[in-house]
């Protein structure tokens, strides 16, 4: 049996603090960029027009049925590519944006569907009376239905935020250091992995889940 | 620098053997399977058994399956992965230790660590959803089957599960696809389901857009394939006076 030593893990805090400073600068922004986009996204999804809502529906259909994981390591290899052709010139990316743009775009998928539920639970007089108001289709978007919308489907957006906090950790995989693997390089060189690895769930337990608890509790005081 | 393109590269020989990069794919797929089948057998036991004490009126019991779905739940699937993978075998008794670590094949000690953890994982959501499911079965159910003198274990598996099962066709089938995707975290133990082969394609072939492209193709074929399957499934078994997407 191995003896567990939890005393190595104060003096590494200032090195985990770091990781978990990137690891919130993913979420905040695949966050942002994904609702931005999404909220994009799902307006196109609910045009009239039929190109932009079958456009759309491809995006969130094909980011849905494909790993995260796999849209990390391909934009990890693939920005840089894309990158010249359009600028036509070595431009560097790190992994951290393009594990950024990942997010945001694999996110963008999944916030949209948020969104169009928000949306389509606005009730239709809503729209009506905008218009018989006057408003255009963007000013009735704007300054009344998505208002509306986002009100209610906050508990979902930030529940989607939180899974996207744990999911951050799959930037494991290009090596860049987030909470996780921050905590795993503490823990390879002074030879305490099992403890920091432990510290890092239960970080990570104590933050999504009460986190999730105060959402719950959002979602009450919204659906009185 | 200029990308050569190549969409015939998947029939080319890798240099490893005789394989093509192809063959490379198909062993891939192979693994991506197995993981998810695996993982998913855990997970509908695990998750009914644990759905089923949820709804158990007795505290302590329901108590043990919530505990067990906030614990799995809000921790990251990569975290409990290098928990199953690195640490676990640790604690193990010395003779057990030995043989998961020596004996065993690299690659079946990395198969049991990845089964496990993503049966485990994803019997927390489908514990959910089994839950969900009897919920929402009308409260007369369990009632007249009291009254007909059912014990508490026949009332589930002979009235309350055979229909909760049935309403929770769909969700199920999003945790099922699910399994599949979260599988590709596999490849950061070792173990060379798809995305590992994809990536491996990548680097010896050089052809990156081709070789992502192909993967992408069979996870959204996969997916969508699986769907259509479950949607023929569910408007089969539907509950005949309920509400359902493939209700009349």
């Amino acid at each position: 049996m191995m003896e567990l030593d939890f005393s190595s893990i104060g003096p590494a805090l200032p090195a985990l603090w770091n990781g978990m400073a990137m690891t919130l600068q993913l979420m905040v922004m695949g966050v942002i960029g994904g609702i931005v986009l999404g909220t994009l996204l799902a307006l196109m999804r609910l045009s009239s027009n039929k190109l932009m809502s079958n456009v759309a529906g491809a995006y969130v259909n094909y980011f849905r049925s494909i790993p995260l994981l796999l849209v990390i390591t391909w934009f990890y290899l693939a920005v840089p590519f894309v990158l010249r052709w359009i600028t036509g010139e070595d431009t560097p990316v790190g992994a951290f944006t393009s594990c950024v743009v990942a997010f945001m775009m694999f996110e963008a998928a999944y916030f949209c569907e948020i969104v169009r539920a928000g949306v389509q639970s606005i009730s239709k007089g809503q729209m009506g009376a905008a218009q018989a108001l006057g408003m255009t289709y963007s000013q009735t978007m704007r300054l009344i239905i998505l208002p509306q919308a986002f009100r209610k489907m906050t508990p979902l957006l930030l529940q989607q935020s939180i899974i996207l906090f744990q999911d951050t950790s799959l930037v494991y995989t290009v090596g860049l250091v987030d909470f996780l693997n921050s905590a795993r390089a503490s823990g390879d060189i002074i030879g305490r992995s099992h403890e920091f690895l432990l510290f890092a769930g239960a970080v990570y337990f104590l933050i999504s889940f009460s986190a999730s608890w105060l959402v719950k509790r959002l979602q009450k005081r919204i659906t009185v | 620098m200029n990308y050569n393109w190549d969409w015939g590269v998947f029939f080319k020989s890798t240099g490893v053997g005789s394989e093509t990069y192809l063959d490379w794919y198909i062993t891939g797929l192979g693994w991506t399977i197995a993981i998810a089948i695996a993982a998913w057998i855990i997970a509908l036991l695990l998750g009914s058994l644990l759905g089923v004490m949820r709804t158990v009126p007795n505290r302590l019991v329901s108590g043990i399956a919530t505990a067990y779905v906030e614990l799995f739940r809000n921790v990251p699937l990569l975290v409990q992965l290098f928990i199953w993978y690195f640490l676990i075998p640790d604690l193990l008794p010395e003779g057990l230790q030995e043989w998961y670590k020596q004996d065993l094949d690299p690659t079946t000690s990395a198969l049991i660590s990845v089964v496990v953890c993503l049966g485990l994982f994803t019997a927390a959501r489908v514990c959910e959803q089994v839950r969900t499911g009897i919920q929402a079965l009308p409260r007369g159910q369990e009632a007249a089957a009291r009254a007909m003198g059912f014990s508490l274990s026949q009332i589930y598996t002979n009235v309350l599960l055979p229909q909760a099962y049935r309403i929770i066709i769909p969700p199920l089938t999003s945790e099922f696809l699910n399994v599949f995707k979260n599988s590709s975290v596999a490849s950061l133990i070792g173990l060379m389901e798809l995305l590992a082969q994809t990536k491996q394609t990548a680097e010896f072939s050089a052809n990156l857009f081709e070789a992502f492209t192909l993967a992408t193709l069979i996870y959204f074929t996969l997916n969508m394939g699986l769907m259509l399957l479950m949607r023929l499934v569910e408007k089969k078994v539907s509950v005949p006076g309920l509400i359902s997407v493939g209700g009349k």
